[in-house]
């Protein structure tokens, strides 16, 4: 039971409205200062002290939270299953990559000041179209949302005109990343082929070795995740999130009242797709490294999973899901390498069977309940039909 | 005097020491660390007379340089280098093996041009009475590419024993193609008319450094005979050209098709599951991987019958992919009927434990499936285009398959089952059909040909946990491209796939076919989402 004066908070309308944001924005935030103070302020051999290897960890989780929470906001809310989100990620993180390349300068192994050290390698003499401004951070940035909108304009509009969708749609997804991939790898591409952009230095004159710049780093991925969880909290909740969210339950009966479902669809999935590449972007300075392996098709399942086990249709429950998700691959893997793919697999056909609506859906569906059970109890007099059902 | 004395003594020297041991061979091979370059070439010629087949190794060493003496007992032993730096020598006579041996020990047995180009041709002339039919046509050839008037002589002369229409043949080509560099203009043009057929690369190099000698003579200067020469051998050349790239074409047909038929095997079974039932498994490239896993069990059971081991491996496979296929049915596949993406979803958490599962059992290493014997090989059709034995069994086999299941699916009453359930699972059930049955044993066949499919691919890749989910996207694909629920439209799609990949191939290099066949399917699926042969129907969704 809850007391009645803290009911009639949450019945505020204005709090309704806004839902779980103010948590998850305090949320971030407190941790974000939390990690901050405790990385920079105490040294090294105090108990309070969190390491560099921890923070860039922890945002390299932020990271694949944002990443979860656009694979929620189509797959979620638009009931567009992609199969291919890593590609948005890793075309993101590839913009990121090329920029902070440009900044190694004449730093490189071969002295180029002009050329990466991969080209050198492959006796290239001069950049290949496709890298001009490539050392502007503000092209940088417009690349990160240009790269993957543009693939999700061109592919969604296709696809989404010719009315594929279902699992049609997610295997060509799935094609679209596993195609990318093969060409990534390629050394003509000229994107570093195999090895991909490493080496990074600095961003913005600030080295990425540094605490500091690690610090905030992770601040930024925070604040990102927050920016990002509020607008697609604005998008879900507004009326085209509404349509959107009609699309999903039933795409031909949004048809036939008027609507035009494909352009919706279109919207909503370039909107995820940038989210992504910022994902991706953030992703690669604190990673240091980028890779044609981020384009493999399985990368794009896991990101999945995040959501399904998270609970799909519920943003923070995609964030919840990309965290455990990713905590549990990490312990996993460090303890024993053997089970991770076990325990991946089986959590698959476990929360599809089982947990459909993932921790976000099982947790108030438990408390929901609990709640029933005691309500039965203190009346001992309701019957079966007016227990509300729980779905 | 003193000359003849000499000849008397090293004449009855050498009859002592022939009737000194048993074998000539050995004798022969004795006396070389005591011949110069002077005197060396008789004996050579002696030991190729010798019927011995040590005969070869002696002459190719020599002419490899590789033939040495021991300076301690004049034993000769052909020598090779090992990575530390010191030799292994090997005694010729006896066949025993001297580990570490150091050159200063040893001393070459000296050969010159001269006597090198004697060997050749003493080795070509050991090639061309070779009782096997292959080995004188292999000889034939390395003349025709590599004439000498030496060799041309000999071949002429083999010419009048030899019996098999074949070596005939190529002997002649190669008396012509001769004939074509060093006759007169007049028998040239005769030999162009003969040579028109060839498909042989040695006469069109020939023919063009013909046309190459005509054409730096001025065209004023040219004889009639000449002019006549030059306009057959260009007509010759176009046609030679004509008929290649018809070969050509052939040729890049064939491995489009044996291509195509591997994506058939892999995607018939998901043409089963996927476009039949409705079902996406996710894990279907993983009963492709178990059915190879099967074959490389099978022929470690049974590593004395590698050429019959596939014959069992067949059944075995499919019984293992089918019976995991049906597990996997029942307990999983079932619950989640009527929701596609989370079947996709469970499907491939499957995948990823029976790839870990794999992994755990047989290491994450590739495993090398032998080959059996008759698979390997090739039918040489004609000079530039052959068969591999591999390939056309493969086509073969994907093609009875497909037949095989065609038929199961049109002609049994299982069949039928199956299809009735797929059309109307409600209807079914009230004529008595057991569904839950039908779909678990509808499952199983997809999956066990799904392994079938493996037993094939062991043959062609190395076996490893991740050989299945290389296949999983091409084989979605081709059913979707093909027209869900349409076997016909499998068959199709995946043949003009494979042939369209094979086609592009010379052309961009084989990973941006890849790259270009994956991003053509994307487009023709937007454009028709139900691929090459949709299924009729009123439904709506």
């Amino acid at each position: 039971m809850i007391p009645n004066s803290i009911q009639s908070l949450f019945s505020n309308s204005a709090f309704k409205k806004l839902g779980s944001l103010p948590f998850v924005v305090g949320c971030l935030f407190i941790t974000t200062l939390y990690v901050a103070v405790c990385n920079l302020a105490f040294p090294a051999d105090s108990a309070l002290h969190v390491s560099t290897y921890t923070v860039t960890l922890f945002g390299k989780y932020l990271c694949y939270a944002l990443l979860a929470l656009a694979v929620d906001l189509v797959w979620g809310y638009c009931g567009i299953l992609s199969l291919g989100h890593g590609a948005f990620f890793a075309l993101g993180g590839y913009a990121m990559g090329m920029y902070l390349m440009r900044q190694i300068g004449d730093r490189g192994v071969y002295g180029n000041p002009e050329l990466p050290d991969f080209m050198v390698f492959l006796n290239w003499d001069s950049l290949p179209w496709y890298w001009a401004g490539s050392d502007s951070f503000i092209w940088m940035i417009v690349m990160v949302l240009a790269g993957p909108g543009l693939l999700a304009y061109i592919f969604g509009s296709m696809a989404f005109r010719s009315r594929v969708s279902g699992v049609y749609l997610s295997i060509m997804t799935q094609a679209v990343t596993y195609a990318l991939m093969l060409a990534f790898f390629r050394n003509e591409m000229g994107f570093g082929g195999n090895n991909g952009l490493t080496d990074f230095k600095d961003i913005l004159g600030f080295s990425l070795q540094s605490d500091t710049t690690r610090v905030v780093l992770f601040a930024l991925t925070a604040t990102f995740l927050a920016l990002g969880f509020a607008l697609c909290h604005f998008i879900v909740n507004s009326k085209m999130g509404r349509v959107v969210t009609a699309i999903r339950d039933s795409e031909n009966r949004v048809r036939f009242i008027g609507y035009k479902p494909e352009h919706y669809k279109v919207w909503i999935f370039v909107v995820s797709a940038m989210l992504a590449g910022i994902a991706g972007a953030l992703y690669v300075p604190q990673v240091g490294i980028i890779n044609p392996g981020e384009f493999s098709p399985l990368n794009s399942i896991e990101m999945v999973v995040w959501v399904a086990i998270g609970g799909r249709g519920s943003l923070y429950g995609a964030i919840i899901g990309a965290l455990v998700v990713s905590y549990a691959k990490t312990r996993f893997t460090a303890i024993m390498p053997e089970a991770w793919l076990y325990a991946l697999g089986g959590l698959f056909v476990l929360v599809t069977l089982l947990l459909p609506k993932g921790i976000a859906g099982f947790v108030p569906a438990i408390a929901d309940k609990f709640k029933a059970n005691k309500s039965t109890k203190n009346t001992q007099s309701v019957s079966n039909k007016t227990t509300p059902e729980v779905k | 005097m003193l000359r003849t004395f000499c000849l008397v003594i090293t004449l009855l020297m050498s009859v002592f020491s022939a009737s000194a041991y048993s074998d000539e061979f050995e004798t022969l091979v004795q006396q070389l660390p005591h011949k110069n370059l002077r005197n060396i070439t008789p004996v050579l010629t002696q030991i190729a007379e010798q019927d011995n087949e040590q005969v070869r190794f002696v002459l190719t060493e020599a002419l490899n340089g590789d033939l040495y003496y021991l300076k301690s007992n004049k034993q000769v032993v052909s020598i090779r280098k090992t990575s530390s730096g010191d030799y292994t020598a090997t005694q010729i006579i006896g066949g025993q093996v001297l580990q570490n041996q150091s050159k200063s020990d040893m001393k070459k047995i000296k050969t010159s041009n001269s006597i090198r180009s004697e060997i050749r041709g003493l080795l070509a002339q050991i090639d061309l009475t070779h009782k096997n039919k292959n080995v004188r046509l292999g000889a034939v050839k390395q003349i025709l590419d590599d004439p000498s008037d030496d060799s041309i002589n000999l071949i002429k002369a083999r010419l009048t024993q030899e019996e098999d229409a074949d070596v005939v043949e190529l002997i002649e080509t190669a008396i012509a193609v001769n004939q074509l560099k060093n006759a007169d203009d007049e028998t040239k043009l005769a030999t162009v008319e003969q040579l028109k057929q060839s498909l042989e690369p040695a006469v069109r190099n020939a023919m063009v450094a013909q046309i190459n000698r005509l054409n730096e003579i001025d065209a004023s200067e040219l004889s009639a005979t000449q002019k006549q020469l030059k306009n057959e051998l260009n007509k010759a050349i176009e046609s030679i050209k004509q008929q290649r790239s018809v070969y050509e074409f052939i040729e890049n047909l064939f491995f489009g098709l044996s291509l195509g038929s591997v994506l058939l095997l892999a995607a018939i079974g998901l043409a089963i599951t996927f476009g039949v039932m409705g079902v996406i498994n996710m894990a279907h490239g993983e009963m492709i991987m178990l059915g190879a896993y099967t074959t490389y069990v099978i022929q470690q059971m049974f590593p004395q019958w590698i050429d019959y081991s596939l014959f069992i491996a067949i059944p075995a496979a499919f019984l293992v992919s089918g019976f995991v296929g049906i597990l996997i049915e029942r307990g999983v596949i079932r619950f989640l009927k009527g929701r596609p993406l989370e079947t996709l979803l469970a499907t491939f958490g499957i995948s990823l434990i029976l790839q870990q599962l794999v992994r755990s059992v047989f290491s994450p290493l590739n495993r090398t499936v032998a080959a059996p014997e008759w698979m390997s090989g090739s039918w040489q059709i004609n000079p530039i285009f052959s068969i591999t034995f591999n390939r056309l069994y493969i086509v073969i086999f994907a093609l009875t398959v497909f037949f095989a299941l065609l038929a199961f699916m049109k002609r049994s009453s299982l069949g039928l089952h199956v299809r009735a359930v797929a059309q109307n699972r409600e209807m079914a059930r009230a004529l008595s059909v057991r569904s839950d049955r039908v779909d678990a044993i509808t499952f199983g066949l997809g999956s066990g040909i799904a392994g079938i499919a493996g037993v094939v691919l062991s043959q062609l890749t190395n076996v490893g946990p991740n050989l299945g989910q290389s296949y999983i996207i091409d084989s979605f694909l081709v059913v979707v491209f093909g027209g869900v629920g349409n076997l016909w439209g499998t068959l199709v799609a995946a043949m003009s796939l494979g042939t369209i990949n094979k086609f592009l191939e010379p052309v961009t290099g084989s990973v941006l076919a890849t790259i270009i066949v994956l991003v053509g399917l994307v487009l023709f699926i937007q454009k028709r989402p139900k691929g090459l042969f949709p299924q009729k129907g009123r439904a709506a969704e």
